[in-house]
């Protein structure tokens, strides 16, 4: 049977991870056990939300410029209000989410350049986050903290937590009627429109959605960290535009998968463990994460090119 | 009002009008579709038959006149959609990232609930087997690996399904400009099963063999105005043709034979029709119903004189037909955006020579006659026709001994045409020659020498008395069956 491209698009993220678990563990022999997966993946589980917020607004031809300050400002939140005054706390990460919602409209009505908007944002999260956490400080709530550290039978948390995120998103986005109209927007806004759909409704909701997503991941990071920070994720910004590509995602024409997006962020997380075990210094992770992704991508483009090829001839 | 409708009316338009800028695109437009009919729309470029199609799905509001559906009158994609109002585009309008299942839940609302996607799939795949028997496509797959006409196919299917209201109109658009005879037949024949069932269809085609053999209604429509609405019967090729045309009028040709050697040419498109060549000093024109290969074959003539990489002094000058999508540039000024083609004759060491720049600027604002105090102002401070001017300047200020130009004067009022068909003649007269696609009958008048294209292929040649209207419209629509 030929693969179509399609389908390749898909294995590549699953390959690429498959080699470089297979590379972590054969210079760490140790790391293959419980406690060795879930150090080696618990840090994946706030960017695999992220990047799942990141990919829902990729879904709609959008980019969030602002994630890594918004997941900063939801962390900040999660350490402070939800754990001092639970219900105020509630309450400004909903304001967020409408916020979020607002902002998908605004870019809708005044067909505003999305990098742009959420790039102003980010400055305005970012200084929401200073306001509350001055200094590093604060506190994770007890729930949160149980829920990140929880030992599950067999198989570690952060292994879990992946799966559930993958399941939950595939679920919403890959299956759902509600994935497929925002999906479709991405491919097509004219024709959902002309079907007699709300462009703006769907926008604002997936915007709102990929808020959620964003808070989640916050609450998870404090739940890790037990503290917070104002400049705690600023590197998720571009680490969850970069997992959703890895995982097969593409910019714009609503092409996402969300089962490639966690896998994206797993690979990611994973490639500065391994460069760790390499002994390479961190100041090399973040060119390391580039050369992978070029790689996987340099992958993808040879694929498209040779599927091109054969159905020109 | 409704009740004055007769009962199978699906939708009634009267005294439709709807006016883009200068242009009227629907002046007054009546169209009535009855249950049982297959109603066929034909019209030359400009008639308004896109423009009244999207005022009966909702898409666009008249600025006058009466809409009144089944239900009641008003106006609006939704309710368009609850009176069975379907409509297949022109252009392909599925989302190729969805499969075709998932584009079949896009188009029908009332799709959903628990395991959609089975009945989605069911739906389509039933309608295609009933439509295109043989068809052999698989809806499960994305709609990016299908080819054209199965991409066409499939939107056909999916806008007879009826999953919500049932389909009662169904518009279809050139919808057999992507399938072969075969498939083309098959769907004629179920345009008029469906219409015999109850439905209604109206059909937009430039074969004329469609309509006249599926339709049981003609609408001929010409500058925005039904022409003629009468039984199928009624016509024959000819007489539809000559129905399209206007009446002949008076007009001074100008004579004038070319003198200059070849300049341009350009084989067989496809393979197919004739070739083309343009020779010094002519005006040759591209006619033939918009999207049928005109613009493709300008580019094509550009990128044969001009390398895709490397610049070189060609002598070749494009003017482009949208103007805000790649004419002008709408942050710069008057001056800017007409110097730019000429800026390396302007420069001097690299360096573009202000002096020299600001002499071309006011030679062209006064010799075309560009309605502004100051060239240093704006570009999006002049109307529409003063912009146009000022790309025709842009081409004209350069070099160049050949002018490509794509259907630049849409939506253009009628003084600065005026001005602009004066402009072009005397640069003719002087040596120059220009392509020239127009979707306006008056100005593929002008030209010299004409190419009529039909499906990409260049169909037919003519040259002096030989370019009428009438001559234009019968070669632009395919007489038999495919």
């Amino acid at each position: 049977m030929r693969i179509s491209a399609e389908t390749f698009r898909q294995i590549i993220p699953a390959v690429s991870l498959v080699l470089l678990l297979g590379a972590v563990f054969y210079m760490q022999p140790r790391a293959m056990s419980y406690t060795g997966l879930n150090l080696l993946f618990n840090l994946a589980v706030p960017i695999a939300l992220a990047t799942v917020a990141q990919m829902l607004i990729m879904s709609v031809n959008d980019l969030d410029l602002s994630m890594g300050t918004f997941v900063s400002f939801s962390a900040c939140v999660a350490a402070t209000y939800l754990q001092s005054a639970p219900l105020i706390g509630v309450a400004i990460l909903l304001a967020a989410i409408a916020v979020y919602a607002t902002i998908g409209m605004l870019i809708h009505m005044r067909e505003l350049p999305s990098i742009v908007v959420t790039l102003g944002m980010s400055f305005v999260w970012g200084g929401l986050a200073v306001l509350m956490l001055p200094q590093p400080g604060g506190q994770a709530p007890g729930w949160a903290r149980w829920l990140m550290t929880a030992k599950p039978p067999l198989v570690p948390l952060a292994i879990v937590a992946s799966v559930v995120i993958a399941v939950v998103t595939h679920l919403i986005v890959s299956r759902s009627s509600f994935g497929v109209l925002v999906r479709g927007i991405g491919g097509n806004t004219r024709s959902v429109a002309r079907a007699g759909w709300s462009v703006l409704g769907l926008r604002a909701a997936t915007y709102a959605l990929a808020g959620f997503f964003a808070i989640l991941s916050g609450i998870a990071l404090v739940g890790l960290t037990t503290s917070a920070d104002a400049n705690i994720a600023l590197r998720y910004t571009l680490l969850s535009i970069a997992g959703v590509i890895l995982g097969g995602g593409e910019f714009v024409g609503g092409r996402v998968s969300p089962v490639g997006a966690v896998i994206g962020a797993l690979t990611l997380t994973l490639a500065g463990s391994f460069l760790s075990f390499m002994r390479i210094s961190p100041d090399w992770q973040i060119g390391a994460q580039g050369a992978i992704l070029i790689i996987v991508l340099g992958l993808r483009l040879a694929f498209n090119l040779f599927e091109k090829r054969r159905r020109t001839r | 009002m409704a009740d004055a409708m007769s009962a199978q009316t699906i939708v009634a338009a009267r005294g439709i009008k709807i006016q883009f800028g200068a242009v009227k695109a629907l002046d007054g437009a009546d169209l009535e579709i009855r249950q049982g009919e297959c109603i066929g729309l034909v019209g030359h470029n400009g008639a308004g038959k896109s423009t009244i199609v999207n005022v009966i799905n909702g898409g666009l509001t008249p600025h006058a006149g009466d809409l009144v559906y089944g239900s009641g009158q008003g106006h609006g994609i939704a309710l368009a959609r609850q009176n069975g109002v379907r409509c297949v585009f022109q252009e392909l309008s599925l989302c190729s990232n969805l499969t075709v299942g998932e584009n079949a839940r896009i188009m029908n609302r009332n799709l959903g609930g628990w395991n959609w996607r089975r009945r989605a799939l069911a739906l389509v795949r039933n309608k295609l087997d009933e439509i295109f028997p043989g068809h052999g496509i698989d809806c499960g797959s994305t709609v990016g690996d299908l080819s054209i006409a199965q991409r066409q196919m499939v939107e056909i299917a999916i806008s007879f399904t009826d999953a919500e209201t049932p389909a009662r109109l169904v518009i279809l658009d050139e919808p057999t400009s992507s399938l072969d005879s075969g498939l083309a037949a098959q769907l004629m024949a179920y345009v008029r099963r469906f219409a015999a069932g109850g439905g209604a269809v109206l059909l937009i085609s430039h074969i004329l063999g469609e309509i006249l053999s599926t339709s049981n209604r003609i609408v001929v429509m010409k500058d925005g105005k039904v022409v003629a609405d009468r039984p199928t019967s009624a016509f024959t090729t000819r007489s539809l043709v000559e129905t399209m045309g206007s009446v002949v009028k008076d007009r001074q040709r100008s004579t004038r034979q070319h003198t200059g050697e070849r300049r341009l040419s350009l084989p067989a498109r496809k393979g197919e029709g004739l070739a083309f060549e343009a020779f010094g000093g002519e005006i040759v024109g591209f006619a033939g119903l918009g999207g049928h290969g005109q613009t493709q074959a300008l580019l094509d003539l550009y990128l044969s004189e001009n390398g895709n990489w490397l610049p070189n002094r060609s002598p070749v000058a494009f003017v482009a037909g949208d103007r805000g999508l790649n004419g002008i540039f709408p942050l710069w000024s008057i001056l800017r955006n007409l110097s730019i083609a000429s800026l390396g004759a302007l420069s001097k060491r690299t360096l573009v020579d202000d002096g020299r720049e600001a002499e071309l600027g006011e030679y062209w604002k006064k010799k075309i006659e560009i309605r502004t105090p100051d060239t240093g102002n704006f570009i999006l401070s002049l109307s529409g026709g003063n912009q146009q001017k000022v790309l025709f300047a842009r081409a004209l200020a350069t070099s160049a001994s050949i002018v490509l130009m794509d259907d630049p004067m849409r939506g253009v009022d009628v003084g600065t045409k005026q001005e602009v068909y004066e402009i072009l003649r005397s640069e003719a007269a002087s040596g120059r020659t220009f392509v020239w696609y127009s979707t306006e009958m008056d100005e593929i008048e002008l030209c010299d020498r004409v190419y009529v294209f039909r499906d990409g292929v260049i169909v037919a040649e003519l040259a002096g008395d030989e370019i009428t209207e009438e001559k234009v419209l019968a070669s632009s629509f395919a007489g038999g069956e495919h």
